[in-house]
C-alpha cells in the first residue's frame, strides 16, 4: 500500500537513539515547552493539546505515574497505527520514553487491541532490543535516576476501550465502561495514579518535534492545526493506504492524491465522524473545520448512502457499552428509524424526531462514543434526504 | 469437564494470577488464557478465577460478557472473524460471508459440529485498505475473495493435529 511519497514529519528520517539522547539532555519543562510551542494535538481524534496533558501529569502528585499508549485503534476506516506499530515501533517506544521523562513516569503500558495480536511478537522483540540498547530499563542512556520500562497489555475486543477512561478500566480488569470526568486520568488514572494516555501517532510525532524543533513542525499545517497527520484512506478510490499529509488540506486535494475524484461523499473521522457531500469538498481537514483521527472513507457515485448510515449505526449498537441511557437506547432507536427509512415507511415528522434525538444524544451521552454516534446519521440525513426518499417506497 | 481437567486449568489460573499478585489487573490476562486453552470460559472456570482474585463470580461474568473476544459458549478450534465494517462491506464482504457459510455448512454465530470452526462477524479489523479482511484466530487474511475461502479453510483443517478436538465437542 502506498505510503506517503514525500517524507514530511512522521515518515521523515530520524536516528532514534540520538534523538532520545538529545532529549534527555534537556530539562523536563523544556521538552513540554517544545511540544507546547509546536501546537501538537492528540492524534487519536479528540485533539486535546499534548503538552497540556503532559504538563498536568507532570504536575500531579503521585508516587507512581504511568505513560500509556493507546493502541486500541478501532475507529472504522482507521489503520495508520497498524502501520506505525509494524514499521515504526522503535520510534513509538522512544516517544513513550520521552513522555515518561517529561511527566516523571517509571512505567509504560501499550494497550494493544486484540485484533492486532499478530503484531505482539514483533513489538515485544522491539522492546527487548531497546532494553539491550539501554533505551529502556534502569538509567536510560546513562541518565542518572531515569528508569522506565514498557509492557504490552492485550485488549479483548471492545471499541469503547479506545476511550481513555474505559481503557484504564479495562487495564484494571473491569468492563470497559468510561468513567465520569473529572477527575481526568492525568490526576487519577491507572490504579489511581496520574497517567498520560496518548495515541501511537502522538508519541511518534512528539519525538520528531523534540528532536527537530517546534518551528520546523509548524512549517506544515495551519495556524490552529499545526503539522502533518497520517490519514488512513479506504473505500472507493484507486490508491487506498496510509498517507502523511499536512493539516489543512482540502478534501478535494486529498481525493486527487488518492484517485477518488469522482466521489459523491467522504466520511471524515470514521463512524463517529462527519459525512461530507461533494458540494462541500472545498472544506479543509483540520481541527477548526472537519476534524479526524485519520479515517477517510471515500464513497463513489454509485453508493447507497442509507446503507452506509445503517452500517455505521449497527456498529454503534454493537459497541455501545450500555452504561448510559442516551447512547444505549438512542443508537437502537436510530437504527430502527434507519430500517424504517429503508423499508420506505418513515414519516418526515418521525425523521425530524429522530434527528432531535440525535442532537439529544450528542448533548447528554456520557462519553465520546454516544456523543458522536449520531454524527454520521445526522450528516447523511441532512445531505442525502432526498436521495433516500427517492429510492425508497413502501408501496411496491 | 473432567475433574482432573478442572484442576489442571485451576492450576494455570492460579499461576497466572500470581504473576499479577492476585491483583485485579490480572483478571483479563487470566480470562484470555482460559479462553485460549479451553476455547470458552465455563461457569466452573469463572468460579476458580473469582477465587484466585477474591472477587464475586458475577464480577468475572460481567467482564466476560463485555468483551467480544471472551465467551461463555465453546468456540471452535479456529474462530473466523469476518470484518463487517463499512470499507470491507463495500469491498465485497457479503459475497465472502456467503461463501464461508457454504463451505462450512453453518451460519454466522454458529460452530461446525466437529468443533473445528466458528463463524463470526467482527467490527473494524484495521485492514480497510485491503478488504475484505478476516481473522482466523490471530492470523489476518486480506483481500479475501469467495474463491479463496475454501483454500483458507482447508489450510487450517490440514494443520498438524487440527483434527484432535478436546472436550465436549469430541
Amino acid at each position: 500500500m502506498s505510503k506517503a511519497d514525500k517524507k514530511l514529519v512522521i515518515f521523515s528520517d530520524i536516528d532514534v537513539e540520538k534523538a532520545l539522547k538529545n532529549a534527555l539532555q534537556k530539562t523536563r519543562p523544556d521538552i513540554i515547552g517544545e511540544v507546547r510551542d509546536s501546537g501538537l494535538k492528540g492524534r487519536g481524534g479528540a485533539g486535546f493539546p499534548t503538552a497540556v496533558k503532559w504538563n498536568l501529569a507532570a504536575a500531579a502528585q503521585g508516587e507512581r505515574k504511568f505513560v500509556i499508549c493507546n493502541a486500541d485503534e478501532g475507529e472504522p476506516g482507521t489503520f495508520k497505527d497498524r502501520v506505525l506499530l509494524t514499521d515504526y515501533a522503535e520510534q513509538l517506544v522512544a516517544g513513550m520514553v520521552l513522555a515518561a521523562y517529561a511527566v516523571g513516569a517509571k512505567d509504560g503500558i501499550i494497550y494493544l487491541r486484540a485484533e492486532y495480536t499478530y503484531l505482539k511478537k514483533d513489538l515485544e522483540a522491539t522492546i527487548e532490543k531497546m532494553r539491550g540498547k539501554k533505551m529502556l530499563g534502569k538509567k536510560i542512556l546513562g541518565k542518572e535516576g531515569f528508569d522506565f520500562d514498557v509492557h504490552i497489555h492485550m485488549g479483548s475486543g471492545a471499541y469503547i476501550c479506545g476511550e481513555e477512561t474505559a481503557l484504564i478500566e479495562s487495564l484494571e480488569g473491569h468492563r470497559g465502561e468510561p468513567r465520569n470526568r473529572p477527575p481526568f486520568p492525568v490526576t487519577v488514572g491507572y490504579l489511581g495514579c496520574p497517567s498520560s494516555v496518548n495515541n501511537v501517532e502522538t508519541f511518534i510525532t512528539a519525538l520528531h518535534i523534540v528532536e527537530k524543533g517546534a518551528k520546523w513542525f509548524k512549517t506544515f499545517g495551519t495556524e490552529k492545526s499545526t503539522g502533518t497527520k497520517l490519514f488512513s484512506i479506504s473505500g472507493d478510490c484507486e490508491k487506498p493506504g496510509v498517507y502523511e499529509l499536512p493539516m489543512g488540506i482540502t478534501i478535494k486535494k486529498l481525493l486527487e492524491t488518492v484517485g477518488g475524484e469522482d466521489a459523491k461523499a467522504v466520511q471524515v473521522g470514521g463512524a463517529s465522524g462527519t459525512c461530507v457531500p461533494r458540494k462541500d469538498f472545498e472544506r479543509v481537514i483540520a481541527y477548526e473545520d472537519v476534524a479526524t483521527g485519520g479515517s477517510i472513507i471515500v464513497f463513489g457515485p454509485h453508493r447507497d448512502m442509507l446503507e452506509v448510515a445503517i452500517n455505521f449505526m449497527e456498529f454503534f449498537c454493537e459497541e455501545s457499552c450500555g452504561q448510559c441511557t442516551p447512547c444505549r437506547l438512542g443508537t437502537e432507536t436510530l437504527l430502527e428509524g434507519l430500517d424504517m427509512l429503508d423499508e420506505g415507511r418513515c414519516s418526515l415528522k418521525y425523521l425530524r424526531e429522530l434527528c432531535a434525538l440525535g442532537e439529544t444524544m450528542q448533548l447528554s451521552s456520557k462519553c465520546g462514543l454516544g456523543q458522536s454516534a449520531p454524527n454520521a446519521f445526522l450528516s447523511i440525513i441532512e445531505n442525502f434526504k432526498s436521495e433516500i426518499f427517492d429510492t425508497r417506497c413502501s408501496c411496491r | 469437564m473432567l475433574a482432573s481437567e478442572r484442576d489442571q486449568l485451576k492450576a494455570e489460573i492460579n499461576k497466572m494470577a500470581k504473576k499479577y499478585d492476585h491483583h485485579r489487573s490480572g483478571l483479563i490476562p487470566v480470562l484470555q488464557l482460559v479462553q485460549n486453552v479451553s476455547r470458552h470460559i465455563s461457569p466452573e472456570a469463572m468460579q476458580d478465577i473469582a477465587e484466585a482474585f477474591k472477587i464475586h463470580p458475577v464480577e468475572v461474568q460481567g467482564v466476560v460478557s463485555f468483551y467480544s473476544f471472551l465467551s461463555t459458549e465453546k468456540k471452535g478450534k479456529f474462530v473466523i472473524r469476518l470484518c463487517r465494517t463499512i470499507s470491507c462491506d463495500m469491498a465485497g464482504k457479503e459475497a465472502v460471508a456467503n461463501q464461508l457459510e457454504n463451505e462450512l455448512g453453518i451460519e454466522f454465530g454458529e460452530t461446525t459440529t466437529d468443533g473445528m470452526f466458528t463463524l463470526e462477524f467482527t467490527n473494524c479489523l484495521g485492514m480497510c485498505d485491503q478488504g475484505p479482511a478476516m481473522l482466523v484466530n490471530d492470523d489476518i487474511h486480506t483481500k479475501v475473495t469467495p474463491e479463496k475461502v475454501a483454500d483458507i479453510i482447508e489450510s487450517y483443517r490440514s494443520r498438524f493435529g487440527a483434527h484432535v478436538i478436546q472436550g465436549e465437542h469430541a
